[in-house]
């Protein structure tokens, strides 16, 4: 096991503040701002201390834009996006957190939505992969997966590049044994791992 | 997924009381575990006390040794400073587990929670003791090739605990902080946390209806800045542990002063071994010392048809864990 897997113990790693700063920046140089978290803890706090039974309406921040839902509790933030708002570019592979393919960014991280309930997502900002071009322009990361051919039938595609935007702006992608150990939530059936790793490294290179 | 209805809880007591209203609603943190088992109609509460605005957060230096609150996620206690510099084995157990997406989601406390992944209590047409009591045991003759050899009984192999950073925990003597309904607190070594799963595979730990894990303290030691996780998977990331080894060493002049050890993968619990400890101490720092360590930590291996190779591998993985440790 290469070493740069793990962070060195003589040069630590950012703390917590430190990486949301660096993440923020990076994102600048990418060309997509994560914004900020929309409400504070205080805010969101006193909107949603209550409990909630049955459906409700819930506020979502979707690349950008408030969006509403009529969801009871147990709807998933995966199945808000694709049954109710109609964004389908998050797919759904295995539905257990075990395939990556619902990956979206949920204040800058990458989580599985098929894992988040939508009404715990209130109040952040979501980006999934219909957020991630600027109109016409793609995203350096869409545009590395297709000049590297970086997929097969393309199902796994969406998750794939939110995974591979975090995780270069997480720093985790510097070395290809690295790269390939912090894409590694992220299952490709089709085995377009070479073209994958050529994508994301290229732009954490340039980074 | 059943219906339930769901509420942010503010403070402890807040959450602990919905709880006492509602004694089948569960909390929910991460949600990785919880959602996972109820996806599957394995877990079917009412009621979600959602527990992520509590404050049990942090990662301070205490008298007691480095205090991790419940609610940090796994990500965030895997790469700060402190955990990377004072316990290595901890931070590595923490990056080799799941993925980077489970981790920026998973807590701490649910961690320790976790439930196992034995695929008849992951089925709800199965019978399964640890599911519902007296039901039976699929995997005594089924498939059990990924369950535990050490610490198993006649009604249950299952490895309660499949993750790793409990063994990590276990092995560098954590402490965990449970507060009760009552609001009251008391600390439970995490070695006295889990149980056995005897004649009980239902009941895998000491935690009280409605009590919650507030944060884990792990004791400074020479021999826990000495340390390392080693993980043995079927693939090379993103799957559980066959075999690990969580183990630390404080050498000096050659002599090995003082050891932990515990294993992942194999054990009903998150496996301490007092044993292997036994003969590393005062012992040269050499593989035939390794060796005899890892001899006597699989001594009371009750392996079965399909998880017989768990011993030898379990072994291997413990010996060149002491080897990584000692060459640094
Ligand atoms: C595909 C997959 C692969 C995985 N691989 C690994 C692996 O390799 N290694 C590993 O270690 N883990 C692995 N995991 C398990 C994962 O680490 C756990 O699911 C996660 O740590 C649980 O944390 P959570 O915050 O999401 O818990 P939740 O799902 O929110 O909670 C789990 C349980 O704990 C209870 N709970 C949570 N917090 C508290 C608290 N503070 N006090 C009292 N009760 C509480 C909940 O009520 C629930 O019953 C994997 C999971 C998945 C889905
Ligand atoms: S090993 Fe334990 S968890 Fe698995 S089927 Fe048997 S009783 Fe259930
Ligand atoms: S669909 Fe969420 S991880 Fe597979
Ligand atoms: S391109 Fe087909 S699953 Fe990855």
């Amino acid at each position: 096991m290469s070493s740069d897997l793990f962070p060195p113990a003589d040069t630590p790693p950012p703390a917590d503040d430190s990486r949301r700063t660096f993440m923020k920046q990076a994102g600048g140089i990418f060309g997509f701002a994560l914004a900020a978290p929309l409400a504070g803890q205080a805010e969101r706090l006193t909107a949603y201390s209550k409990t909630v039974t049955g459906a409700t309406t819930l506020t979502l921040r979707i690349n950008g834009q408030p969006r509403t839902v009529q969801a009871e509790p147990r709807v998933t933030l995966l199945d808000a996006l694709r049954e109710r708002l109609d964004l389908t570019g998050t797919k759904k592979g295995c539905d257990h957190g075990q395939c990556g393919a619902c990956t979206v960014l949920v204040d800058g991280k990458r989580v599985n939505s098929c894992l988040t309930l939508a009404i715990t997502a209130q109040g952040k900002e979501i980006t999934t992969i219909e957020g991630l071009a600027k109109g016409d322009e793609l995203h350096p990361m869409q545009a590395a997966f297709l000049k590297h051919d970086g997929f097969q039938c393309g199902y796994c595609t969406p998750g794939q590049i939110l995974s591979g935007v975090a995780c270069v702006q997480e720093g985790h992608a510097k070395t290809d044994d690295q790269c390939r150990e912090w894409m590694s939530g992220n299952l490709c059936r089709c085995g377009a791992y070479a073209n994958i790793l050529a994508a994301v490294r290229e732009v954490a290179d340039k980074a | 997924m059943n219906d339930f209805s769901y509420t942010q809880a503010t403070s402890a007591k807040e959450a602990t009381s919905l709880l006492k209203d509602q004694p089948s609603a569960a909390y929910l943190a991460g949600g990785t575990t919880l959602l996972d088992l109820m996806k599957a109609n394995l877990a079917e509460p009412p009621q979600l006390a959602d527990i992520n605005l509590l404050p049990f957060k942090g990662i301070e230096q205490t008298s007691d040794g480095l205090r991790i609150g419940a609610m940090e996620r796994m990500s965030d206690v895997g790469e700060n400073a402190l955990v990377v510099q004072q316990y290595p084995a901890v931070s590595q157990a923490l990056l080799l587990a799941a993925s980077p997406q489970l981790r920026n989601m998973a807590s701490i406390g649910g961690n320790i929670l976790q439930r196992t992944r034995c695929g008849y209590f992951r089925d709800a047409a199965f019978p399964c003791n640890k599911r519902v009591p007296g039901s039976g045991c699929p995997a005594l003759e089924g498939d059990h090739h990924n369950l535990a050899i050490l610490g198993v009984s006649e009604r249950c192999i299952a490895n309660a605990y499949p993750g790793d950073l409990s063994v990590a925990l276990a092995a560098f003597d954590a402490v965990l902080t449970l507060e009760n309904q009552k609001g009251k607190q008391r600390r439970v070594p995490v070695t006295e946390f889990y149980l056995l799963p005897g004649k009980t595979p239902q009941k895998e730990t000491v935690l009280e209806p409605g009590e919650m894990i507030v944060a884990a303290t792990i004791p400074s030691a020479a021999h826990a800045r000495r340390s390392a996780y080693l993980k043995v998977r079927e693939r090379s990331s993103y799957a559980y542990a066959l075999a690990s080894a969580a183990v630390g060493l404080d050498v000096q002049g050659g002599t090995i002063r003082a050891a932990r050890v515990a294993l992942g993968g194999v054990g009903a619990q998150p496996w301490r071994s007092r044993e292997a400890e036994k003969v590393l101490t005062g012992a040269p720092a050499t593989e035939a010392t390794f060796r005899a360590a890892a001899t006597a930590a699989l001594q009371g291996a009750q392996p079965r048809e399909h998880n017989r190779y768990k011993v030898e591998l379990a072994q291997n993985t413990l010996v060149r864990a002491l080897q990584q440790v000692a060459a640094t």
